[in-house]
């Protein structure tokens, strides 16, 4: 059966069943793979990409859910010639060892400095709750989301 | 005097190189101006590919971004074994050193020929040979493929650590812009033409046996392309992953499985009742282990089963050839010795070894013998029923909790004598552990979990345990401090009710964290301050200086005492008694939680190739090393493992991650060594002195838990 969800800014088609979750349709039917598998439960944020402005786990939403709502990816988070400031800042602090969790981590800061260009550490630590990362990186990545703050304030 | 007429033995070459010794195996130096090498160690999330290409642009005198890396395969890489150990910057990044710098000195006494001039007049800018008289060439016209067609001689020298100008920077990592814009970086992320998706069900337990299933229900559901069973092994291919996953879930309940023998109850101390099948060796003594001095004192620490709970499941991709290529098979794997994988998956499917081909692709962090290499053979076995077609097969976030192998639990035993002046004069240290190494390669059988379950089942081969110095279950049990009377022994119990393996710092970890917890168990005996009591038992004084540096980064107050809720405390290894050094100071919070909010770490690993990715490195491993200390634990009941998802594992999240603060002490003269395991032992110790010098309550069983800690203050 065919879906057609807003993904990006553009409408694809999907043929998934309705209760196949988001992040196979983004992976293997669109080619989306930044966002990636982690746990098929909403509990490591690895798939993480935003809809109507919040951060979603999108191995835990059924794409028939998502039907004609804004879904965007870290693939439209910048583009290589002009990378997003958090792009840039993950870049510039190296906020990565094997890097799995990074897309899902940049969304969840995308949503968060997209209502907030200015949040405490305790409010950048509070929005990445959801997302896990296993080889240590956070304090690089605290860093590269407060850096990409300020840039984003026009400060740096 | 009689001359030998025997031929000198080869010479001892640096790194890997000594076992593959042609240059062209490593590096070849192209015409159109870009250099490719070729290395047999695997990133990892170490950013070790990085290190190398330093290493090797280094000698050339080319720029790095003239670099291109190709991805290990066993169809030309060297055979560099495992990565692992934190050995790739000594095995495969001095063999690259070595090659360069060999490679280099054929191009330069090529330009000699062609230039009409001698060696010495010839200076290298980013790959131009230039002559001081004039006239120049470049490595690209000079390289023609005979160049490298030839064993290195090691009479080039490697230039020396003050002429360098890459290595010792921090270049920034080739892999992370791929990474934070979402393009396909892993092994999950490859989509062949005509790719499908496969998933394993797995029995209930370690030793279940399949009794009976309907495969025909399974059969018949969407998208699905075939249904294998083969003894205990039980899997299905189909079009689409969610339908894979669909048809895994309905052969999960339908399948009848008689249970295995009765697991023991989860207790490190379970060790200690298999005694009579230790492998007991004392690996260590000094004077006369018998001293008795003026107090005495013992301890007992343990650590329990852990997962290495890699944020990506294990995935992997085969196909197998149909047609002209009948009989031949393609892996793609983030196996950490793509060699030894190959060994055993040629016995499994009896097939010749060249007949099988398997190219790396990354995966996630795995920090040590995950589950990259048993899904590798799933997806082989699962690709067979479907030839000429790739198959992807990703285990579950539930498959990855219950079937890679475990960190080994641990029992560490420490007993001491002080003197009258509180100097410790004689030492014991006894542990007990399962093996830390059943990767494949091992000797005696097959180290592939789906090889198990075959209805022809091959057996394991028998667990292993790396030998001194290094040591597996005995890593870092000899102490570094130097006491004048000491016996070391390890009681090895090879078989273990789950099955263990490689986990970053093996046994190292445990017992590290025991001997420095017990250091200042007796510090306090000897009404001596953790830090002067550390630096007055020992001599090196690299080990010294970074004990010196960690106190003076935290302001360290001599005999300071935590308040009630808040207090710190010390550790330290050298990573093997023979790699990095390593200090750490923990501040810790205990209230409604039990949090680490501050740690600091000093670190030497001799010369820094990449500086920030050693501190990269080392703040990765400290906060690992921190979620194992307070949080980590695999569960189970007498059928399997109950540990299934990160609510039964949780581990330290973004909002209970401590503060951290690393400092380098770079000896670019010294030997360079790997970062990525040193700081789990000192961690460990630091974080149980810290929960001490604040509450007055020793624990020594880790994790240490709320629970755990209002249990000792209530003893």
């Amino acid at each position: 059966m065919a879906l057609t969800i807003q993904v990006n800014g553009k409408p694809r088609e999907v043929q998934a069943d309705a209760e196949t979750p988001l992040l196979y349709a983004l992976r293997n039917d669109l080619g989306l793979i930044g966002s990636r598998y982690g746990c098929g439960l909403g509990q490591c944020g690895a798939c993480t990409v935003i809809i109507d402005g919040k951060p979603v786990q999108s191995c835990d939403v059924p794409v028939s859910a998502v039907v004609g709502k804004p879904i965007t990816t870290v693939e439209a988070l910048g583009t290589d010639a002009a990378m997003h400031p958090l792009q840039q800042a993950f870049i510039a602090e190296q906020a990565a060892q094997c890097g799995y969790c990074a897309s899902g981590i940049l969304m969840s800061a995308k949503a968060l400095l997209d209502v907030n260009n200015n949040p405490s550490d305790a409010e950048i630590r509070k929005a990445l709750e959801g997302n896990l990362c296993r080889c240590g990186t956070h304090s690089r990545i605290l860093r590269a989301i407060k850096r990409a703050a300020k840039e984003l304030r026009g400060e740096q | 005097m009689a001359q030998a007429n025997t031929a000198a033995p080869a010479r001892k070459l640096p790194g890997s190189l000594d076992t593959n010794r042609r240059l062209d195996r490593w590096l070849s130096i192209n015409a159109d101006g870009t250099v490719t090498l070729y290395t047999g160690k695997v990133e990892i999330g170490q950013g070790i590919l990085t290190a190398v290409m330093q290493m090797t642009a280094e000698e050339l005198d080319i720029d790095v971004s003239r670099i291109r890396l190709k991805a290990a395969s066993t169809a030309f890489s060297p055979d560099e074994g495992i990565t692992s150990g934190s050995r790739s910057i000594q095995e495969s990044g001095l063999a690259l050193r070595h090659v360069a710098a060999e490679t280099r000195d054929l191009l330069l006494t090529r330009a000699a020929q062609k230039l009409g001039v001698t060696l010495e007049s010839l200076t290298v800018a980013d790959g131009v040979v230039s002559a001081r008289g004039g006239g120049s060439v470049t490595y690209w016209e000079l390289a023609t493929p005979d160049l490298l067609a030839r064993e290195a001689t090691f009479d080039i020298t490697a230039k020396l650590p003050q002429e360098h100008v890459v290595v010792g920077t921090s270049l920034e990592r080739v892999d992370i812009p791929n990474k934070v814009t979402g393009k396909p970086s892993f092994v999950q992320d490859m989509q062949p033409e005509g790719l499908l998706h496969g998933r394993i069900s797995r029995p209930p337990g370690p030793k279940a046996t399949l009794k009976a299933i309907d495969l025909k229900e399974v059969e018949q559901m969407p998208g699905v392309v075939a249904v294998v069973r083969d003894g205990n092994f039980l899997g299905v291919v189909a079009q689409r992953e969610e339908q894979a996953i669909r048809a895994e879930r309905r052969l999960a309940r339908i399948a009848q499985w008689n249970n295995g023998p009765e697991l023991p109850a989860n207790d490190p101390r379970h060790l200690l009742t298999l005694q009579a099948q230790a492998e007991s060796e004392v690996i260590s003594t000094k004077g006369d282990p018998s001293t008795a001095g003026a107090k005495q004192l013992s301890a007992e620490y343990t650590k329990p089963y852990l997962a290495h709970a890699s944020l990506a499941p294990s995935c992997a991709l085969a196909q197998w050839g149909s047609g002209a290529d009948s009989g031949k098979l393609w892996i793609w794997t983030h196996s950490q010795g793509i060699y030894p994988l190959r060994g055993d998956m040629a016995q499994v499917l009896g097939m010749p070894e060249q007949d099988i081909i398997i190219t790396h692709a990354e995966g996630a962090g795995c920090y040590g013998h995950n589950a990259a290499d048993d899904v590798t053979l799933d997806a082989v076995l699962l690709a067979r029923a479907v030839p000429g077609k790739p198959v992807r097969v990703q285990w579950m976030r539930e498959d990855e909790f219950a079937w890679e192998p475990f960190s080994s639990p641990m029992v560490v035993r420490l007993n001491a004598s002080l003197d009258d002046k509180g100097n410790i004069v004689n030492w014991g240290h006894e542990l007990w552990s399962h093996a830390h190494s059943t990767r494949p390669g091992g000797k005696g059988g097959v180290n592939l979990l789906a090889a198990w379950h075959l209805e022809k089942p091959l057996p394991a081969a028998k667990p292993g345990n790396p030998p001194l110095p290094g040591g597996g279950s005995h890593r870092n049990a000899v102490p570094l401090y130097d006491f004048p009377n000491q016996k070391v022994t390890n009681h090895l119990i090879r078989q273990s009710p789950l099955r263990t393996s490689a986990l970053r710092a093996l046994g190292g970890h445990a017992n590290a964290y025991a001997i420095e917890c017990f250091i200042d168990e007796l510090a306090e005996a000897a009404g001596a301050d953790p830090v002067e009591f550390r630096l007055r038992h020992l001599i090196d004084p690299r080990a010294k200086a970074v004990i010196e540096k960690v106190a003076q980064m935290a302001r360290w107050k001599p005999n300071e005492k935590g308040d009630g809720e808040r207090g710190r405390g010390i550790g330290f290894a050298r990573y093997k008694n023979l790699a990095a050094y390593i200090a750490v100071i923990a501040e810790v919070h205990i209230a409604e939680d039990v949090r680490v909010t501050k740690l600091w770490g000093a670190v030497d690993v001799g010369q820094a190739i990449n500086p920030d990715g050693v501190i990269n490195q080392i703040e990765g491993g400290m906060i690992q090393s921190a979620s194992w200390t307070l949080k980590e634990r695999v569960d189970f009941d007498k059928v399997g493992i109950t540990t299934r998802n990160w609510l039964d594992y949780p581990i330290l999240s973004f909002v209970e991650v401590p503060e951290i603060e690393v400092a380098l002490i770079n000896r670019p003269e010294a030997p360079p060594v790997g970062a990525g395991e040193g700081t789990q032992g000192p961690v460990s110790g630091a974080i149980g002195n810290a929960i001490y010098n604040a509450i007055g309550a020793r624990l020594r069983d880790m994790p240490f838990t709320r629970d755990r800690i209002v249990a000792a203050l209530s003893a």
